[in-house]
Order: structure tokens, then sequence, then C-alpha cells
């Protein structure tokens, strides 16, 4: 489970001075479901998510990661986390196997369990054709396997996808797609983030609907088409956020 | 802090590194190959060029000396000279190298011998123009030759013995074993090599585990491993370590060897044959221990400050451009013990220079313990604070996010 609280995040910059990324977002993602997180470039998803990943520390508020605190307990939070993202590359000198070993070891997996995880995961991914072939040789598909195959290998809780399809061709995004899909039938809490409406529609069980940083709605997709009498999650989308960005085009 | 994360961080960052092109030819290669290059590869072609100087026969004019037939018949006993009518335009032909030396006799100069005044020729010739030095050097020694014999002449005419010139000889003489004056000369031309070998055998790895992981986007995906950010700095900082310390053991058995063949094979020239038999370079087993105990801090210390500088940049590029200012950082104070500079308790306090001159001792088998304590105390003392420095810019989100 995922439980954010008043989740902030500030940065310094030099010339625009203070910049408030995420403004005091505050939300819950359950086992077995799919949160997507839905925001135009800039809105702050990213962000938020590198939170939750502890990859970025909160400048205030907390969040939750099965049962963990985010800023006192960010190792234990990653011990529980797969997160995947277009920022997350491969280690162009390692086979995909060795890629994916090296992750096992880092979440402290023992030998035998980490060769009889990678087997099946290899298996099950349909990877045994390129284990032994290093990442700088392998297609975009083979690519995203070995990453999804990096985040599944200590078989985490919780998995966190930032834009995973972004720059991708259909087939290897429907491969993506189907992967998440899973991730919610085996029981994960899953939080993803996109700007991509048909995926919102197609995925997610609640979708929360961020913008300069504030997570401006949130619920069903049922629940938000009654509150905006709207059936199109575009024009959803718009009739949220039209009001912050005429306030950010006056100002 | 996890050694067994560290350990993991180690073995994955060495594997890779040992299939990385760039890192085996920095850290490899040319430690192994530069002194062997530079000892017999340019030893032999300085003695090839000041053979095929030597063969030449060199082109000479004469200005002046029709009333100087003895000095002129002198010179014509030069051998292997060609000697060309004088005149034109002598000192554009000497510029210009189609003569390589003008001997100009004054009028009068025989004249001037008869009557015991001291005369003056002069050769003139092209200075650092290595075939005009060696003409004008023939000439000079066939001169110096008749003047002797002139010089006893006069004292047989005068009755006088031959000492009258010279009552008593003066002549140095070197107590120093072969070894030790071999390593007096190349002594800091080791300390200097060692240093330089070491700091830029660990540039390459430094730049490519801090700037270049975050290049290729690596640096996230490692990030959101439960590994901290201590063991993470750490296991990076050990292989970078790992190739510094590489670069440096291979350099110094690659330059003991080297010295070693060169010794034996007496690639100096004829005229270098008795120095070589002075100076011999022997490296021992206990030097070259001693000299890569003395590196190991600085080694930690390039590591360390490598890493820090290079983990600022976006870029392996970027991290370059930050990289090359602090080589001549290191380049000027190793330079330096290359300077007839002795150790002392000051000096023995600057980093660099001090373990460039302790190399300097080391190498002539000098042990002063209390500067190699000054000098490991401060080096450590340097490498820890660079080390900490390392790490502390790691757990800087400003810094590993930076765009």
């Amino acid at each position: 489970m995922i439980e954010t609280r008043g989740l902030s995040k500030v940065f310094k910059d030099k010339k625009r001075g203070l910049i408030r990324a995420v403004d005091g977002v505050s939300f819950t993602c359950k086992p077995g479901q799919i949160y997507g997180l839905l925001g135009a470039n800039g809105a702050g998803k990213t962000t938020t998510l590198r939170m939750l990943a502890t990859i970025l520390e909160p400048t205030d508020g907390t969040a939750l990661v099965c049962g963990y605190d985010v800023i006192d307990a960010p190792a234990k939070v990653r011990a529980n986390v797969g997160f995947l993202s277009t920022a997350t590359a491969l280690y162009p000198r390692l086979t995909s196997q060795e890629m994916v070993e090296y992750f096992g070891r880092l979440n402290g997996l023992d030998e035998t369990t980490l060769k009889k995880r990678l087997d099946e995961i290899f298996t099950r991914l349909d990877m045994n054709s390129f284990r032994d072939r290093r990442c700088d040789k392998l297609s975009t598909g083979m690519k995203q396997k070995t990453s999804i195959a990096r985040t599944l290998i200590h078989d985490p809780a919780v998995m966190i996808f930032d834009e995973p399809t972004l720059g991708l061709d259909i087939m290897t995004a429907r491969t993506i797609i189907q992967f998440i899909r899973e991730c919610r039938e085996r029981g994960k809490t899953v939080i993803f983030s996109t700007h991509v409406m048909s995926e919102v529609e197609k995925l997610c069980d609640v979708i929360g609907i961020i913008q300069s940083g504030k997570l401006l709605a949130e619920g069903t997709l049922a629940e938000l088409r009654a509150r905006y009498q709207e059936q199109d999650l575009e024009e959803i989308f718009v009739k949220v956020v039209a009001p912050l960005y005429a306030g950010e085009e006056a100002v | 802090m996890s050694f067994r994360n560290i350990g993991v961080v180690y073995r994955k960052e060495l594997k890779e590194a040992l299939r990385d092109r760039r890192t085996l030819i920095s850290s490899l290669l040319v430690p192994l190959l530069l002194f062997p290059i530079l000892t017999a590869g340019l030893g032999a072609a300085i003695s090839a060029l000041v053979g095929k100087a030597k063969e030449e026969i060199p082109k000479i004019m004469i200005l002046g000396g029709e009333d100087s037939p003895d000095i002129l018949a002198q010179i014509h006993k030069l051998k292997h000279v060609d000697i060309l009518p004088a005149g034109g335009e002598w000192k554009a032909q000497v510029i210009d190298k189609q003569v390589r030396a003008v001997v100009e006799i004054p009028t009068g100069f025989q004249d001037s011998l008869a009557r015991q005044q001291v005369g003056l020729l002069k050769i003139y010739d092209y200075d650092g123009d290595l075939k005009s030095s060696v003409a004008a050097d023939s000439i000079q020694k066939q001169l110096e030759e008749y003047r002797g014999n002139l010089v006893k002449v006069n004292l047989a005419a005068k009755n006088l013995p031959e000492s009258a010139l010279k009552p008593f000889d003066v002549k140095q003489q070197n107590v120093a074993p072969p070894e030790k004056v071999g390593a007096a000369a190349f002594g800091g031309l080791i300390g200097y090599m060692v240093i330089l070998l070491c700091l830029t055998g660990s540039m390459y790895p430094a730049m490519d585990l801090t700037a270049g992981e975050k290049e290729r986007g690596t640096m996230e995906t490692i990030l959101s491993s439960p590994i901290s950010r201590l063991d993470l700095v750490l296991g990076k900082f050990f292989l970078v370590l790992t190739t510094a310390l590489t670069t440096a053991a291979l350099s110094v058995t690659s330059m003991g060897i080297s010295f070693f063949v060169l010794g034996k094979a007496h690639a100096f020239d004829s005229a270098g044959a008795e120095a070589a038999q002075q100076m011999q370079l022997q490296i021992h087993f206990h030097t070259v221990l001693s000299i890569f105990i003395m590196v190991l801090p600085v080694a930690v210390l390039f590591a360390a400050a490598l890493m820090t500088v290079a983990v600022f940049a976006k870029s392996y590029k970027e991290a370059q451009s930050y990289v090359t200012p602090l080589m001549f950082i290191v380049i000027i104070p190793a330079v330096c013990a290359m300077l007839p500079i002795d150790l002392d308790a000051k000096l023995a306090l600057i980093p660099i220079l001090n373990a460039s001159l302790l190399c300097k001792e080391l190498v002539t088998d000098t042990y002063h313990w209390n500067y190699i304590a000054i000098i490991f105390g401060s080096t450590c003392v340097y490498a820890a604070v660079a080390l900490f420095l390392a790490v502390k810019m790691f757990q800087r989100e400003d810094v590993l996010f930076r765009s």
C-alpha cells in the first residue's frame, strides 16, 4: 500500500528561485489496484514518483510505502519497490542476465534464490534467447523486458511506473501494459504515471489528476465522469486543469 | 555501511571496466608500454640521429688565411670535410644549412703567433643544429691539437718543461656506487612518471563511473535499489582506486624492467659508454615496494578527488573539462621533483610534491624515516578529506540530478 500525506518538494533554482514541483499531494493506493497519475509535462508526476521510490527526499509531508516511511526508512521502502521509468537505463557492458543478477544481489537475494527467480522470470518473459547478450546489443523490446525483469527480481509488493511507454513502439508498449495488468492481478500495489489518456482509460482503477504540483481531482473513471459531466477523459482533464492554466497565464 | 553491498558494486564495476576498451588502454596498455618506448625507442632514435649526423661529410668554408699557410694546412688535414671556396653570403649559407661551419683566420695571424701574441680564430656555426655542431667541433678539435703542439714547441724553445703550464692536476672522482648515481639522475623522473600515470590511469574510470553513469541514464536505476549512497560511492571509489594502483604498479614494474634491460644492452653510443659504466639504474624489489606503499595514499587522494569533481558534471565531456585542470595541479609539483630540490620538513607537507621528492629518495635507497612519516601521514589526511567530500557529493540531490 502507498499512502502520501501532504507530500511536497521544493527545488532551488539560481535563475527562477524556489520551484514548488509537488505541493501537498495526498492519496492512497491499495494492493491489487492500479492508481494512474495523470498530468501534462511538468505537472509533478515524476517528482512525486521519485519521492515514493526515495530517489528524492520530500521537503515537506511524507509517504508510507508498505508501512515504511520514505524519510525514516528509505532503504526498507526501496527493498519493497520496483521502479521503472524511461530514465532507468541498463548498463551497456553487462549482459541481460548480469543486469538482473546485479539488482537481485543488491536486493539481498542469496545465490540460490536469485538463480531460481531469475530462471522463472526469464522463462515467463521469454528472455532466454538473449540472456547472455550485452545490453548495448539488445533491441528496444529486449531492453524493456530486461528492465521489467530487473524490477521484478526481488518480487516487490509495490510497483512504480513513470511514463513507462514513452517513446516505445506500439507492440513494445502493449507488452508493458500487459505486464502492468499482471502486476495488479498478482495483488501488487501499482502506481503509474502518464499523459496518455487511452492508457489511463484501459488500465487505471483510480485516477489522480495532477497539475502544477497539486492533486486537483481523484476518483474512478465513473466518478470523474459523473462529477464533471463529461464522458471523454480528455475533456474531464481539461476541465480540471483549466482554472490553474488560466491562473498561470494571468501571472 | 554494508561490506557485502560495497563488494557487489565493486565486482560489477570491475566486470564492466574490464570490458571497456578505454579503461584497458589507459590503465594497462599505456603504463606497460610507455617506459619501454621512452627508454629503448627514444634512446635508439637519438643514437641513430647522432650517428647519421656524424656520417655526413660537412661542407665548411675558410675566410682569410692566405698569409697563414700553417693554419690553413692544419684545417686542410681534416678528414671527412668538404672545403668550399670562400665567398658569397656565408652567414646566410650557414643559416640555410648549405654550409655547416665557417672558420675565420684574421689577417697576420701567423705573424702574431710568431711574435707570441694571442690571436683569435673564430668558428661560426648554427647553434642548436646537430650537424653544424659536429662540423664546428671537428674544426675546433683539430685547431686545439695544433695549439697544443705549438705550446710544446714554444716551451722547448725556452727550455721549459711541459709541467710549467700545469703544475698540478685537479680531478673529480665519484665515490657513489653506480646504482646510486643512476638513481640520482633518474629518480626525479621516476617519481614524476609514477605519480602522473597513477592520475591518468584513474581519470577515465572516475569520469565513467560518475558523470558517465548520469549520461547513460543508469544513475536513477541504481538509486532505486536498496543500496545506501555510502555503499554505492565506496564501491565505485574502490574500483577507481584499483585502476590507479594497477597503473602505478604496472608503470613501476615496466620502468624497472626497461632500465634493467637498457643497462644490460648498453644502449648508449660510444661517447656515453664510459658514462653508462659509471651510472647504472637498478631498481630493487624493496624500492618498488616502498614506492608502491608511498603511492597508496596518493592514489586514494587522486581517486576521491577525481570522483568528487567528475560527479558534479552532467556528462562525460563536461567532466573532462573539470578534470583537465586537475592534471596541471598535479603535474607542476610532480615536475618540481626533477629539479635539484632536497626534501625538508616544510616540503614534506605539500601534497604531490612530497610524494614525488620521496620517490626520488627511495630510488637512491635513502630512507629519512621522519620525512616518510610526515609525508605518509599528511597524504592520508588529505586522502581522507577528499573521500569525505566524494561521499558528501554523492548524497546531494542537486549534484546527482543536476540538469
